[in-house]
């Protein structure tokens, strides 16, 4: 059984069609890819499946065999699945650590009244969360800036931040929203890396990237839409030479490449 | 241990005003600085849910007000004619009511304070419930005039309602015994008392809400504050979290307003006004924002000059006025806590 089975999605705003009847299955411990010309449906889609947006009537989102298209985006993180943004949303006002602490939202449980009275539970779940934090900063090469204000990094790091809380959910699949976008070729190059390292680590990675270089490398399997359709679905090098692919989106020129 | 110094030091400062009032034969000050200590735990519960989780509240003089009326009400209700009925004879037999007289002289029967403080909080809590669950789906702009819109019902509700007194309000509310000697009401001989009960309170609500800003709910509310779409993909359910301390808050303030309403001996609608809530709004401002120590500061300086009358007849224009000038120059407050940065 899939991971993640997405069946039948469609998701209109008026009368514009941002994803149209689209089918896929992500198997478990893999990288899937998702590409396509600016205005495929690629985040829409993203954001039916995280709970952000409501698919229409007749989607179907499946997640380890259960429905989720009908959960709000903190449901379906309580199911296991994470995600990062195309526009970095980190929380303003905070240090990178508590960012990162924020992500282990999920593995602790102290309640308002709890933090209130700092019952002697909490302390040992703080203790715990600290820890955990700090050691997927220090993954991240990030460690030096755990004390920083999050929204004074280079942009770089606010990225390795990201990915630093998202992996905080401990999650079974990991959505990523143009992760390598605005980063340099070096940049990329770490990202593709840690990707890689995610799913050997046992996590499902779902990306939508328009890196060609590195998502024709990392992923095991693509789709590409266009105009909120999938047009073509397999093997990366099969999704090179595929020619509708080619004549909608890499142009002749990546053909030869 | 460190960060037990803050409260110690606003321990130490409490006793300190309290002796000095006392050696230079000021001690009348400390009725003022009493009254602004119950109007600073409003603005303490009104800056957890504004500077930190991000949520305007233009409408918190209207918890406050539940509070005091529900407490007016209840502890001037006479309940002798009915003194044999089953319920009051209950009531009586828990030692829940009190036998007394008013300031006509005339014998009374009334309900224990602690029954209506109790009364006081389930109500706020009811009502910040019903507000809030319609209310705080709303964002910025929004939000801020659907409270405004709250606070003004509430208002109308006080001043147009003869349960409540109307223009008056209502007064002869009897003095609020919590234990052997601590007993907070308007006179000399308790002066004492108010004053270290509310400088109690202030600790108790200030180390509390300390707390919880750097626990984990804390955190899961300023990334409310950060960014609501980001905090929900990490699996914080937003709204529960931005109704529970919308909630709190609301306590808090209905419980100030118990013990204000018992402090004056009375409540009227002013206290329900949007000129209050605003006045909060303004105090937080000035505190800045995401800083209780800050809040905590500017609404006991500001209310006690505004209470002791230095703004004259400017009274609330000086608010107003503090509320354009920190919007215009300082929007993140004056007395904002520097961020380490290494």
């Amino acid at each position: 059984m899939p991971l993640l089975e997405v069946k039948n999605l469609s998701k209109s705003f008026g009368g514009l069609h941002a994803v149209r009847d689209v089918s896929f299955a992500v198997e478990q411990g893999m990288i899937k890819g998702v590409i396509g010309p600016n205005g495929a449906g690629k985040t829409t889609l993203f954001n039916c499946i995280a709970g952000s947006l409501q698919p229409a009537a007749g989607s179907a989102v499946l997640f380890d065999g259960g429905p989720i298209h009908r959960l709000p985006p903190h449901a379906v993180a309580r199911k296991g699945i994470a995600r990062t943004f195309q526009t970095i949303k980190l929380f303003a006002h905070m240090t990178v650590l508590e960012n990162v602490m924020v992500g282990c939202h999920l593995q602790s449980r102290g309640s308002l009244m709890a933090g209130m009275l700092k019952l002697p539970y909490t302390w040992k779940e703080e203790r715990t969360v600290r820890a955990a934090a700090l050691e997927l900063l220090d993954k991240m090469g990030i460690l030096s800036l755990a004390d920083h204000d999050a929204a004074h990094l280079a942009f770089g790091q606010q990225r390795a931040v990201e990915f630093a809380r998202a992996l905080a959910l401990k999650p079974r699949l990991l959505l990523l929203d143009e992760p390598a976008s605005g980063l340099n070729i070096h940049e990329t190059a770490l990202v593709g890396g840690l990707i890689r390292r995610i799913r050997d680590s046992g996590v499902t990675v779902l990306i939508v990237e328009h890196d060609m270089s590195l998502i024709m490398s990392i992923s095991d399997e693509l789709m590409v839409l266009c105009f909120g359709q999938k047009i073509a679905e397999g093997k990366p090098r099969d999704i090179q030479r595929d020619p509708e692919v080619i004549r909608v989106y890499l142009g002749e020129e990546s053909c030869s490449a | 241990m460190r960060q037990a110094i803050p409260f110690c030091v606003f321990a130490a400062l409490a006793i300190a005003v309290q002796m000095i009032t006392a050696l230079t034969g000021t001690d009348y000050f400390l009725t003022q600085i009493t009254m602004s200590g119950w109007y600073a735990l409003v603005v303490m519960g009104l800056c957890m849910l504004m500077g930190y989780a991000g949520q305007i509240s233009i409408g918190h003089a209207a918890f406050f007000a539940i509070g005091g009326y529900t407490a007016a009400v209840l502890t001037t209700m006479n309940l002798l004619p009915c003194k044999n009925g089953a319920f009051v004879k209950l009531l009586s037999g828990m030692g829940m009511t009190i036998a007394g007289t008013n300031s006509w002289g005339t014998d009374i029967l009334y309900l224990s304070p602690w029954l209506s403080l109790i009364a006081a909080v389930l109500i706020s809590v009811f009502t910040a419930w019903i507000i809030g669950i319609p209310v705080l789906r709303l964002k910025g702009h929004y939000l801020a005039m659907a409270t405004l819109g709250f606070g003004t019902i509430i208002y109308r509700i006080a001043l147009g309602t003869p349960l409540f007194g109307g223009a008056d309000g209502l007064s002869d509310v009897p003095p609020f015994r919590l234990f052997a000697g601590l007993v907070i009401d308007g006179s000399r001989t308790h002066r004492l008392a108010g004053y270290y009960c509310a400088m109690a309170m202030i600790l108790v609500v200030i180390v509390m809400l300390s707390n919880l800003v750097n626990s984990r709910a804390g955190r899961a509310l300023r990334a409310i504050h950060g960014n609501e779409e980001a905090a929900q993909a990490m699996g914080i359910d937003t709204a529960r979290y931005k109704l529970n301390l919308f909630v709190l808050s609301a306590v808090i303030a209905a419980i100030a307003g118990v013990f204000m309403t018992h402090y004056n001996g009375g409540i009227g609608p002013a206290e329900a006004g949007v000129m209050k809530s605003i006045r909060y709004v303004a105090i937080v401002a000035v505190g800045g924002m995401a800083n209780l120590w800050g809040t905590l500061v500017a609404g006991m300086v500001l209310n006690f000059l505004s209470l002791r009358g230095y703004f004259g007849s400017f009274d609330d224009a000086v608010f107003g006025a503090v509320l354009i000038l920190m919007m215009v120059f300082a929007p993140n407050g004056i007395l904002v806590k520097r961020r380490k940065r290494q």
